[in-house]
């Protein structure tokens, strides 16, 4: 959207933020969330997580997709550390396996309802007026659309293609990030810094992006940690409809679905991806706090 | 006030007891010695909620069950699934073309009216009214009543049709083929009765509780939809003196597990599926609860033999060889399901053929013999057999599909693609055609096997339409035009040895029918195949 | 304030006149017919059923047709549960999910803010960390586990609440079901509680407040509360309208009757007509919370204008 000569505004009133800040602000940024141990110690889990995911299936002794009927609902042993399924498949391999589309779907689920549900709730507060009233009627809309047929038509105009997934997903993802992000911005846009901003001339779009945005940030940054799960869950739903990923693959949802089933009689089939799932959660939620903190333009 | 309550509570309890204790003398089908509890109430788990309770315009098993407490057919079936009366008393027929039925004369609707000849006339006139729009309206046509067919297709009236009422209590139909096995067919939900007065006067409102007329064991009191249809005696009904139940209750769980659970906190009487994970712990745990019958259902997977590569009959061999049914249903399953190498159960009454030459060999002997086909066939490493299966959403058959996929990755080196739809997606899949092969199921409508020879009729859109097959249909139209029952026996028989040498389907496995029953319910029909159970026969023993 | 409303009455007419013409179309491209089944019907049998649902006319004419009786009210015949009308098959559900849906809407609203003020108001102690992340279990264990668990444990061991069963909604039925659907949203609401919370406590009229000597809980509840709410009433909305229409796998392991189940299934067996009724509810029920939620921001901040 932005010309060239813009851009060049930009990154000249930029530099001088530098000159004058010495720090600019993602920086000082980077030097507070290191600072903060919880968010670091759960970035470097993640980040194993995430390591283990693409590697350990490579190098497992069984593969996804190994049956053996002698080997059925197997509890945890040294040959099968997490466990068998009902079709006598390795779990350990199946629960990493299943990471890799799970967390994808949970890390995009969550982008996608940051960037686009900042910017759409943000404009849509700032703006007000006639302006707001329509954006808030298309979400409306949009909420009410039954999400279900969306999916299958998607499906049967496109077959089953990964990407569908995720513009499945995303569909829905940003729409309560959207309300709330629109929520803080009403308020925000009384406040005496942006009357200033206006007063000084600064255009709308730089009120937005340089004033509203980084100071909701903090509950988006809240908000976005508890979309990963839903949005890992929302994945399993799509299979259901024949969209995302097909048997024999797996995911965490779908391996929490069949877990479920099976709980009374194979606890474990559920507790090691419901494991993963937690950790992962949880790593997500300090370093969002941890990024909260740490982007806070209140906190200098 | 507390004192007062307890002596309520205790002269309640008696007064219950004295009422049980007059119903035990009177209830004939109670076997002497048992005692009656005194709150004869039975709930009964149902799968997923009703489409209609409306005969004639349902299709499902879930509806089925109900309608068989409210409404009476000409025939019932007893606990072995042998054909009793019903409303008729008796019937006769001399050249299995017609068929007259005497009706009792002391069968009534819940309003008092007497059950009639033209009540039938109506009924089965209604059921092959197109302006009805039945789903069922084919069972009639598949009993070759006259004019059936032209009716359904809307070239005829259906005052045409092949039914009579000599009299008020004596019914009679036509056939335009002799059909020995009609009247068990005349067991079925379609070609129950409607009280023709009720219906024009409510038009599709007149199953409503506050509406409903029938001619069965119990009424319609309250209907929750999505959470319960509770049913209490028809005081009318002609055997209502043995009626025990007071209250039965049918309700909608769709999930097994869930339903299971309230079966386990003793809130169901008696369930209608169980899990197939949960099978083993349940054994173990309530084996007095477990009920397992066979049931007149087969589960096979269909080639589309009009698309590579299954168009080659030798691939079709080949992947269905390389099914390890004993894996199916002993590991797998292992409720006692049985390995189908037929499209007819083996339970089905009459039918007791030799196994094909396949269904004979060791799994071994079978896997070579598919290896051999697949190679004559063109198919190798280099050039790996590639194909998708598709099926319907559910947990069952996915497993299914993965395993038996993941047999033929090992025995045969061949690529399988899952692909599951949800069921509406999965029909106008199949509709079109659109698939390789496919997961697919048939439960009998009637105890015999034109029940389900006449799926792969190249004219049936259920199986038939992608095989297509003229020398099929010929056995199968020398099968229904045949007047000896033996001969009938032996078409059967070629029907399947045809299937066999084509493999246009690959038989699976045979169902059974396993469901958590609570030992103080009793007259549990625990041997009927068609799984017919009448809340009627039914009772609570005291605990 | 009438102002207010009237404008809000205005827009919803558009607003569910596009809601309706997607759904309707959306709803006609996906493969599958309410009367397709697995023995395909002879043709002029399907034909009479068309004719009878009206689904024999071009799809404009359908739709025209369907929007002037939705104008009169009549949400037409369902097509699967052939004895019942849609008007008749949303209005007993709507009471039961309203129901159910309210008590856990208030209960997590409760909790959820309770829990989440009590862990700023601690931020970083060993009762911050133990309280959320009890809560954030809520987040992590879906309903379709949570349920089954609640089941296992108060219906088969202890037999202090039905296993499932609606009846007459009495409050023994209700239990379980709400635990169930509330818990994601207490974590929820404590997770944005405490954000927002500690975002407050940090701000300059809170240390203003602090440094004129005010007692702590009374400037917690008296000053930093009202302007800490200000994203949970955001997320009231959406929370709402998904606890009431968004309940599937509570109401179809509790077997509740209620809205939520009845829209799945409609869609899936391609009832139409009672996927279009479901979806209007659903948007006149975010149209209007939404308008709530909007008037609750004005309270909390009442320099909002809109």
């Amino acid at each position: 959207m932005l010309t060239k000569k813009q851009n060049i505004d930009a990154i000249d009133s930029f530099s001088e933020n530098l000159e004058i800040e010495g720090r600019s602000l993602w920086k000082d940024a980077r030097i507070r969330f290191m600072r903060n141990k919880a968010a670091m110690v759960s970035l470097i889990i993640l980040c194993m997580i995430t390591l283990a995911v693409i590697f350990v299936p490579m190098f497992a002794e069984f593969t996804y997709d190994d049956t053996d009927w002698y080997a059925l609902h197997q509890a945890p042993s040294t040959l099968h550390l997490f466990g068998t399924d009902s079709l006598g498949r390795d779990l350990f391999v199946r629960t990493f396996i299943g990471g890799r589309i799970s967390l994808m779907v949970g890390i995009l689920g969550a982008l996608v309802a940051v960037v686009i549900g900042t910017v759409y709730g943000a404009a849509s507060g700032f703006l007000g007026g006639k302006v707001d009233r329509a954006m808030m009627r298309l979400l409306e809309i949009l909420y009410s659309i039954p999400f279900m047929f969306l999916v299958i038509v998607l499906v049967t105009f496109f077959g089953r293609h990964i990407v569908l997934i995720f513009v499945a997903i995303g569909a829905i993802a940003w729409l309560d990030m959207a309300r709330i992000v629109r929520g803080q911005t009403l308020s925000l846009r009384n406040k005496e810094f942006i009357e200033a901003a206006h007063v000084c001339g600064v255009s709308n779009w730089n009120i937005i992006r340089r004033h509203i945005i980084p100071n909701v940030l903090g509950i988006v940054a809240v908000y976005s940690t508890l979309l990963v799960p839903s949005m890992i869950l929302t994945e399993s739903f799509l299979s259901f409809l024949g969209l995302g990923v097909q048997e024999p693959m797996t995911s965490w949802g779908a391996l929490l679905q069949e877990g479920a089933q099976t709980m009374e009689i194979a606890i474990w089939q559920i507790a090691f991806p419901a494991a993963f799932m937690v950790i992962t959660l949880f790593c997500f939620n300090y370093i969002g706090d941890g990024l909260r903190d740490a982007l806070d333009p209140k906190d200098r | 006030m507390h004192k007062n309550k307890i002596t309520q509570a205790l002269l309640l309890a008696a007064g219950i007891s004295l009422v049980a204790t007059s119903f035990s003398t009177m209830a004939a089908n109670v076997p002497a010695g048992v005692k009656l509890a005194a709150k004869q109430e039975l709930v009964r788990g149902n799968g997923t909620e009703v489409a209609s309770l409306d005969p004639h315009k349902t299709e499902g098993v879930p509806e089925s069950h109900v309608i068989r407490d409210l409404l009476e057919g000409l025939v019932n079936q007893d606990a072995e699934g042998n054909t009793i009366p019903g409303v008729a008393e008796r019937w006769e027929t001399t050249d299995n073309k017609t068929f007259t039925f005497y009706l009792r004369k002391d069968a009534k609707w819940s309003n008092g009216d007497p059950v009639t000849a033209d009540d039938f006339v109506y009924s089965f006139q209604r059921v092959v009214d197109p302006a009805t729009a039945s789903p069922y309206s084919w069972y009639l046509e598949m009993t070759t009543m006259t004019n059936a067919a032209d009716i359904i297709a809307g070239k005829k009236d259906k005052s045409t049709l092949g039914v009579k009422a000599i009299d008020a209590h004596t019914f009679q139909v036509h056939l335009e083929n002799a059909v020995p096995y009609f009247v068990m067919m005349m067991g079925h939900t379609t070609v129950k009765p409607v009280h023709k007065a009720t219906v024009e006067k409510f038009g599709d409102q007149w199953t409503k509780p506050e509406n409903f007329v029938g001619n069965g064991a119990f009424v319609v009191s309250n209907w929750v939809v999505n959470e319960r249809i509770e049913m209490t005696p028809n005081k009318y009904y002609w055997d209502n003196a043995h009626t025990v139940l007071t209250k039965v209750t049918f309700l909608p769980i769709e999930n097994q597990v869930a339903e299971m659970n309230r079966f386990l906190s003793g809130e169901l009487d008696f369930t209608y599926e169980i899990s197939n994970e949960h099978f083993r712990s349940l054994k173990k745990e309530h084996p007095e609860s477990l009920q397992v019958k066979g049931n007149l259902c087969t589960y096979y997977y269909n080639f589309n033999t009009h698309k590579k590569p299954f168009d080659d009959v030798r691939v079709r061999k080949a992947i269905s060889y390389a099914i390890d049914r004993h894996i199916v249903t002993d590991a797998l399953l292992g409720q006692g399901q049985k390995p189908a190498y037929f499209l007819t159960p083996e339970i089905i009454a009459g039918f007791s053929p030799t196994l094909p030459a396949y269904g004979k060999l060791t799994q071994k002997e079978r896997n070579a013999k598919a290896k051999e086909l697949l190679a004559e066939a063109g198919y190798n490493k280099s050039n790996p057999l590639k194909f998708s299966l598709l099926y319907n959403t559910s947990e069952n058959h996915k497993k299914l599909a993965v395993a038996i996929a993941s047999m033929w990755k090992k025995t045969l080196g061949v690529d399988v693609t899952l692909e599951n739809q949800e069921w509406k997606t999965y029909l106008e899949t199949k509709k079109q055609g659109n698939f390789e092969a496919s997961r697919a199921g048939w439960c009998g409508d009637y105890n015999e096997p034109s029940t389900f020879t006449s799926l792969m009729e190249g004219s049936n859109t259920t199986g038939g339409i992608h095989y297509q097959s003229a020398a099929y249909d010929e056995l199968i139209k020398r099968g229904i035009e045949t007047t000896s029952a033996k001969e009938r026996t032996e078409l059967y028989y070629a029907q399947e040895a045809l299937l066999a040498k084509d493999m246009p389907i690959a038989p699976i496995y045979q169902y059974v029918m396993a469901r958590l029953v609570n030992p103080h319910v009793g007259g549990y029909a625990a041997n009927n195949a068609e799984d017919k159970l009448y809340s009627k026969d039914m009772y609570i023993i005291a605990e | 304030m009438f102002k207010f409303i009237l404008k809000r009455v205005i827009e919803a007419i558009p607003t569910l006149l596009i809601l309706i013409t997607i759904s309707f179309f959306l709803m006609r491209f996906a493969p599958g017919s309410p009367f397709s089944s697995e023995r395909t019907l002879p043709p002029q049998v399907m034909q009479n059923i068309n004719a009878k649902y009206g689904l024999d006319k071009p799809v404009m004419e359908q739709y025209t047709t369907y929007l002037v009786n939705v104008l009169q009210g009549d949400l037409g015949p369902s097509f699967k549960y052939k004895d019942y009308t849609v008007n008749e098959l949303v209005a007993a559900a709507l009471p039961v999910s309203a129901k159910i849906g309210s008590v856990a809407f208030l209960f997590a609203v409760f909790f959820g803010v309770s829990i989440g003020t009590i862990a700023a108001l601690r931020q970083n102690s060993w009762l911050d960390y133990s309280v959320m992340s009890t809560a954030m279990l809520g987040i992590v264990m879906p309903s379709f586990v949570l349920a089954p668990v609640l089941i296992y444990i108060f219906s088969i061991h202890l037999g202090w609440f039905p296993a499932g069963g609606w009846l007459d909604g009495s409050a023994q039925y209700m239990v379980l079901p709400v635990l169930g659907m509330s818990m994601m949203y207490v974590a929820t609401f404590a997770r944005i509680t405490r954000g927002s919370m500690i975002e407050t406590l940090n701000s300059n009229f809170i240390r203003t407040a602090r440094a004129k000597g005010l007692s702590f809980p009374y400037i917690v509840l008296h000053h930093a509360l009202k302007p800490a709410m200000l994203p949970v009433v955001s997320y009231m909305g959406p929370a709402f309208v998904g606890i009431i229409t968004g309940s599937v796998v509570i109401e179809t392991i509790f077997g509740l009757p209620g809205i939520g189940k009845l829209f799945v299934n409609a869609a899936f067996n391609r009832d139409y007509s009672l996927v279009m009724g479901v979806t209007i509810l659903i948007g006149l029920l975010f149209i209007l919370f939404n308008a709530i939620v909007d008037i609750l921001l004005a309270y909390v901040d009442p320099k909002i204008r809109f």
